[in-house]
């Protein structure tokens, strides 16, 4: 059996008294499509937050091919292979398209801390780089300040610099929040083109979205992992309905039309 | 993906004419002016106003690369120009006084590099706690540290010489370039030459994968770890960098000073830089030298015909925070892309605006020299061009401040109204 992508093991997050995650158990395969979906403060953020390393855990561990990355630094879980985006657009807003893309590559070509070479002269760097931005099609805005991209720019720029640094495991919060349906049709497809072969881990609040794209799905409850499985028996599932009240609850019945 | 890599989309750089017009030609320009001062025989005092000019244009450019490449505010940045100085001044008497060794042989000229280690070995201490975190808790431990430093200079006084200071003779060792380093054109030349050496690496450090990712790490702290950097290592390694540079510049004024005071290490000259940098405009890299270079010429030459200079200077801090954040040199790109934008209908609107400026400074000038001249006490009367008389009682006084204050605010609040239409 191979290892897994990403291994959760009885993960617990508390702040204070409030248990917020209450012992997570995940095994994501290499190369699955995860989706996580769930009621509002369920801790999916918070999951998210505590595998990339932003939070420490209460208990528990957590692997990345095998290697315990629980207790590590954001940018050392990065090194080994794990990148994220955020829900916020989290991009260089200070910076053109360009050198965002720029930025998510340079550590993984080798240049790190470098402060003795020209990073104009660094021809891989700036040929990864125009390959990103012509794989996610923002070649054309290459030199426009990313803060003055249209918002669903923005976060494809997010994702671009996200998978520029060739992470394996690949976690997006929300990519497609606050997008038109056309927008997300465009962003689904994106994320397909540019997760391919890597492991994906979603949370993702539109259904049509989340049933389209994912192998399987975790539905996520007061901090607790309530169901697993292929998105047929998710939409089966007699205790996500009970978890989704109302809109939701039609919304995975119909996942499929969405 | 495609291997289409001669396709002219991709070749997203500039060109090699802008490339050379935007990153050589400006240094070419710098030297050849640094180079063509001499020959319209400056005298003595004006070299010394060039030669404290080239040394604040040094330090301010390092303040700004913690200011405005790697936001980070620090009220202590004389610390490393100090104690970058100290190294030299010490140096300086260990040239004077070897007989043989690496001392004996070290040219006066190549002090600043002495200087520059010794700023980014005292950043490399203070770095190390005070880079965690950027914001508040940096800006706070660096005005602690510039108070802990100044005050223990002042009580270590065989290594800083106490409030006396120590001095050094710059006339000893090898010489380099026949520069004597008697004769203050000398030191004009070692100035110069220093000058446009630092701001040169300082420019070539912000086109580095270092350079870029402080500017990244300014922007977005928390996203820099995910592709792979630790924000704390790359502000402590820009940290080291900005006081290695401010130790340079310490090195350039121990040579052209030979003395170094405890008061040079202060809060003082720490804001000094602070103002240099935010009204040449810390999101230019030229803004800090142009900043440099006015608020070294108001202090040598403003404080001759004012008093009440240090208050001209807090109005033009106040207004360009206000009024203009992007500072002198974001005046100065903001007329070029105007005028090339609009042409003469911007040229017009800018003119109502800098004529508003102009008139509203008659008022406060009037207002303040009046004031200052009455509050003295030695019955002095600010008399402009010796045309008018004004005394606080007389009424003229009050119109010839009010009344130039108040149109050229209509005049400013006017542009602001036809810039907002445009």
């Amino acid at each position: 059996m191979t290892t897994p992508a990403l291994t959760l093991r009885n993960v617990r997050k508390n702040f204070g008294p409030a248990k917020i995650i209450q012992g997570v158990d995940l095994e994501i395969k290499k190369g699955e499509r995860h989706a996580i979906i769930g009621p509002n403060g369920a801790g999916k953020s918070t999951l998210f937050n505590l595998i990339s390393g932003l939070y420490s855990l209460s208990d528990g561990e957590v692997a990345l091919n095998g290697a315990i990355i629980s207790g590590r630094k954001p940018y050392q879980i990065n090194r080994m292979g794990l990148s994220r985006s955020f829900q916020v657009s989290n991009i260089f807003s200070n910076m053109t398209v360009r050198e965002n893309v720029r930025c998510g590559v340079l550590y993984s070509m080798g240049y790190g801390y470098s402060f003795l070479r020209n990073i104009g002269k660094l021809k891989e760097v700036s040929e990864k780089t125009a390959d990103i931005l012509e794989s996610v099609g923002l070649i054309d805005k290459a030199n426009l300040p990313a803060a003055l991209l249209p918002y669903a720019d923005q976060r494809t720029l997010e994702i671009a610099v996200t998978i520029a640094g060739g992470a394996d495991v690949i976690l997006l919060d929300e990519p497609t929040a606050g997008m038109s349906h056309s927008e997300t049709a465009r962003a689904v497809a994106l994320i397909e083109k540019a997760t391919e072969g890597k492991t994906l881990l979603i949370v993702e609040h539109d259904m049509g979205v989340v049933f389209g794209l994912a192998d399987r799905i975790s539905v996520l409850v007061y901090g607790e992992i309530i169901a697993t499985g292929a998105p047929s028996e998710i939409r089966g599932d007699p205790r996500v309905r009970e978890a989704y009240l109302g809109d939701e609850a039609d919304a995975i019945e119909g996942g499929d039309a969405a | 993906m495609s291997d289409a890599s001669n396709i002219p989309t991709r070749n997203l750089a500039p060109s090699n004419s802008a490339k050379f017009r935007q990153r050589v030609l400006p240094f070419i320009v710098m030297a050849a002016i640094f180079a063509i001062i001499p020959l319209f025989g400056p005298s003595r005092t004006m070299l010394s106003l060039f030669n404290a000019m080239g040394t604040f244009m040094v330090f301010a450019l390092s303040y700004n690369m913690l200011l405005g490449r790697a936001g980070l505010l620090s009220f202590g940045h004389a610390v490393y120009f100090g104690i970058g100085g100290y190294f030299c001044v010490h140096a300086m008497s260990w040239i004077e006084n070897a007989e043989t060794g690496i001392w004996a042989n070290y040219p006066v000229f190549f002090l600043p590099i002495i200087g520059f280690a010794g700023g980014a070995l005292a950043g490399a201490i203070v770095g190390w706690p005070s880079c965690r975190r950027a914001g508040t808790p940096f800006a706070m431990i660096s005005l602690g540290v510039a108070e802990l430093i100044a005050a223990a200079a002042f009580m270590f006084s065989s290594l800083s010489g106490g409030e006396m200071g120590i001095s050094g003779d710059r006339m000893n060792g090898p010489q380099l370039f026949g520069l004597s380093m008697g004769p203050a054109i000398d030191v004009y030349w070692f100035v110069a030459f220093w000058t446009v050496v630092a701001t040169a690496l300082m420019y070539a450090f912000t086109r580095t994968p270092l350079g870029k990712m402080s500017e990244a790490t300014r922007d977005n702290p928390e996203r820099v770890q995910f592709v792979g950097y630790n924000p704390f290592r790359v502000r402590y390694m820009v940290f080291m960098f900005a006081g290695g540079f401010a130790g340079l510049a310490g090195g350039m004024s121990a040579v052209n000073y030979e003395i170094f005071t405890p008061e040079a290490l202060s809060l003082g000259p720490s804001g000094l830089v602070l103002l240099m940098a935010y009204i040449g405009g810390i999101r230019y890299f030229a803004g800090p030298l142009l900043g440099a270079i006015v608020l070294t010429y108001m202090q040598s030459n403003l404080s001759d015909f004012s008093e009440a200079w240090l208050l001209y200077l807090g109005i033009l801090f106040i207004s360009i925070v206000m009024f203009a954040p992007d500072g002198l040199a974001g005046i100065i790109a903001n007329f070029i892309r105007g005028t090339k934008a609009q042409g003469w209908i911007f040229l017009k609107r800018w003119s109502i605006g800098a004529a508003g400026i102009l008139i509203a400074m008659i008022g406060v000038i009037t207002l303040v020299e009046s004031a200052v001249l009455a509050s003295n006490g030695f019955g002095e009367v600010f008399e402009p061009f010796g045309l008018v008389h004004l005394k606080m009682s007389n009424p003229l006084t009050w119109i010839l401040s009010l009344f130039p204050m108040a149109i050229g605010i209509v005049l400013v609040r006017h542009m602001a109204k036809l810039s907002e239409e445009a």
